[in-house]
């Protein structure tokens, strides 16, 4: 393209030497200055920046890095450079997925892996981030094609598979483990996973891998009427995991006749999910730069603008092996975490200049918590005659043993020749 | 379970429900529910024989017991419609239902997921989570796709998006 232009020009020039009758020079010149406006919009497109080696605080137009570093600055972040070390995995490409993904991006975030199965479809244009070209290509490969023109300096690892399947699970288990890209790195290989996925069973499927490898993640949804939804920090053993607190079951009076006409379309806004994205995003931001309050849950609800906030503590009869394992970690770990915070403490106190005033008229001193705690109803001690239902998740509690096996000695391939029989006729 | 038609819920009440929880990733555990599966199969199976109710064939395509696949068929006007079926067992299986697939129907109803996976969300998953894990495959094809069929087939055959394979021959025929 470039070139044809160029040549395109050279013959414009050609012609109006060749030309003698003047009077055709203004238009020679019209048509060279079309041409040379072409080449500008040419060149403006096929720009694409070269990967940056270290982010720099430098404020030019030039340097995409410079309102970020600026965080530093201005005494938010210690340490912003540190978000190339981070590798964030999203599991689900949708509406919330995606959009996350183009803001870690744009952040600069280290390393990406991205999980889905699906493809693009016109349907999803009323949502950010895929453009109506791109219909029919898989969301991995479309978000890679987009995310990597924005941020070259972002190492992107697309996995297009469901995660629900023995196989996918396998795949995504040891991509998360994979630690080729800091091999130092404690733990998996990942520092945070993200579930941006629309459906119960993918969530169960996080939420069971997570669980087994120690992983800290965030749940995302957004309701299927398109006016709420929610941000939810999961720590294995720490705070609930997503099949400590089952969704409420309600089997109503269903039958042939009420199932629904109206088809399995959810409603689905760009405002809501973009919002969602971006209380998920900032919440990753906080927990990995470490900086705020990183929120346990926090919900939106759109038609009364409010933001319900709370805390799960672990269910001891959780239905996950995995997390009643984690449980029992967190729960032995916790003498030594209890020094940690209190040697902490220590520090935080000896460093604070020790406050002298000169007269106390009114006596008054400073207690410390846990001295007032005894009295207090408050902190966790019930008033005489009541007793809390379930037990404090503080100590480890065996689970009652009552389970009994009926082992059956019955043959597999016995029972798989029986009912191809019955198949047969 | 009130709502349901009293057939339905007797032929429940017969298939034998399972008590092992494990899923495929659970290694000898999964081959003592797979037992309990295939028994509760056999027995579904063989009850809908003599009650002249046969309605489906499923079998295990690999030796893990992860992929089935088999057919199903809908009786609508007096004729015969029948369509593959075929689902994973998933990886949190029991806790999570296996996603029933009828691939010949994707894209002809709005009650379906990508991939011709039929809708349980409404009419089966509750049931599902509360009889976990008591419910098996047979559970599913008892309460989840017969009565999607019973609701569906009648409105797709109806509305012309499907036809029956004789007609479908004998119009080609004609024209």
């Amino acid at each position: 393209m470039e070139a044809e232009l160029k040549n395109l020009l050279s013959d414009l020039h050609a012609l109006e030497d060749s030309l003698r009758d003047p009077t055709h020079h203004s238009l020679i010149d019209k048509m060279r200055s079309r041409v040379e406006r072409l080449s500008v919009m040419e060149n403006s497109r096929v720009v694409q920046r070269v990967k940056i080696k270290d982010m720099s605080a430098e404020v030019v137009d030039s340097n995409p890095y410079s309102r970020l570093m600026a965080l530093q600055r201005m005494g938010i972040v210690d340490n912003y450079e540190r978000i190339r070390e981070f590798s964030v995995a999203i599991v689900g490409i949708g509406g919330v997925g995606s959009v996350a993904a183009e803001m870690l991006t744009r952040c600069g975030i280290g390393r990406l892996l991205l999980y889905d199965y699906d493809k693009v479809e016109l349907a999803n244009m009323n949502r950010l981030f895929f453009r109506p070209e791109q219909a029919g290509m898989t969301k991995t490969d479309a978000a890679v094609q987009t995310l990597s023109d924005i941020n070259p300096d972002v190492v992107l690892e697309s996995y297009t598979l469901n995660i629900t399947t023995v196989q996918g699970f396998e795949t995504f288990m040891s991509s998360l483990n994979n630690k080729s890209f800091r091999p130092d790195k404690e733990g998996s290989g990942v520092d945070l996973v993200l579930s941006c996925v629309d459906n119960y069973e993918a969530r169960m499927v996080v939420n069971q891998a997570c669980n087994e490898l120690s992983q800290t993640w965030m749940e995302s949804g957004v309701s299927e009427n398109a006016v709420s939804g929610h941000i939810q920090l999961l720590v294995p053993g720490e705070t609930a995991c997503f099949a400590c607190a089952p969704p409420l079951v309600v089997a109503s009076g269903v039958d042939e006749r009420t199932l629904k006409r109206e088809g399995v379309c959810a409603a689905s806004l760009p405002t809501t999910m973009g919002v969602v994205a971006g209380l998920l995003v900032q919440n990753t931001l906080k927990y990995l730069l470490k900086f705020g309050n990183v929120t346990p849950y926090l919900g939106y609800n759109a038609l009364k603008d409010f933001f319900p906030t709370m805390e799960m503590k672990p269910n001891p009869q959780c239905s996950n092996a995995a997390c009643l394992e984690k449980q029992k970690e967190y729960a032995l770990a916790k003498p030594a975490r209890d020094a940690a915070a209190r040697a902490k403490m220590e520090v935080e106190i000896s460093l604070e200049p020790e406050c002298l005033h000169e007269d106390n008229d009114w006596n008054i001193s400073v207690v410390d918590d846990s001295d007032v705690q005894v009295s207090s109803t408050s902190s966790g001690a019930l008033p005489e005659g009541l007793v809390f239902e379930l037990p404090s998740a503080d100590e480890f509690q065996k689970p009652s043993v009552s389970e009994e096996t009926t082992n059956t000695v019955d043959d597999l391939e016995d029972l798989r020749r029986q009912l191809e029989a019955l198949n047969a006729d | 379970m009130e709502g349901w038609d009293r057939t339905t819920k007797s032929t429940l009440t017969q298939i034998p429900l399972l008590s092992v929880k494990a899923g495929p990733r659970d290694g000898s555990a999964w081959t003592q529910r797979l037992k309990e599966e295939y028994k509760a199969l056999i027995a579904y199976t063989s009850m809908n024989k003599s009650n002249d109710n046969d309605w489906f064939r499923i079998s295990a395509t690999n030796p893990e017991g992860t992929h089935w696949a088999g057919k199903c068929w809908y009786v609508h006007n007096l004729l015969k419609y029948e369509f593959d079926l075929q689902f994973d067992i998933p990886v949190t299986y029991p806790a999570t239902a296996p996603e029933l697939e009828l691939p010949q129907l994707d894209g002809k109803t709005q009650k379906m997921y990508r991939g011709g996976k039929i809708c349980l969300t409404v009419h089966f998953k509750p049931l599902w989570a509360k009889n976990c894990p008591r419910f098996g495959i047979a559970h599913a094809l008892c309460l989840g796709l017969a009565p999607w069929l019973a609701a569906e087939i009648p409105i797709l055959v109806d509305s012309g998006m499907i036809k029956h394979k004789d007609d479908a021959a004998s119009s080609i025929e004609s024209s």
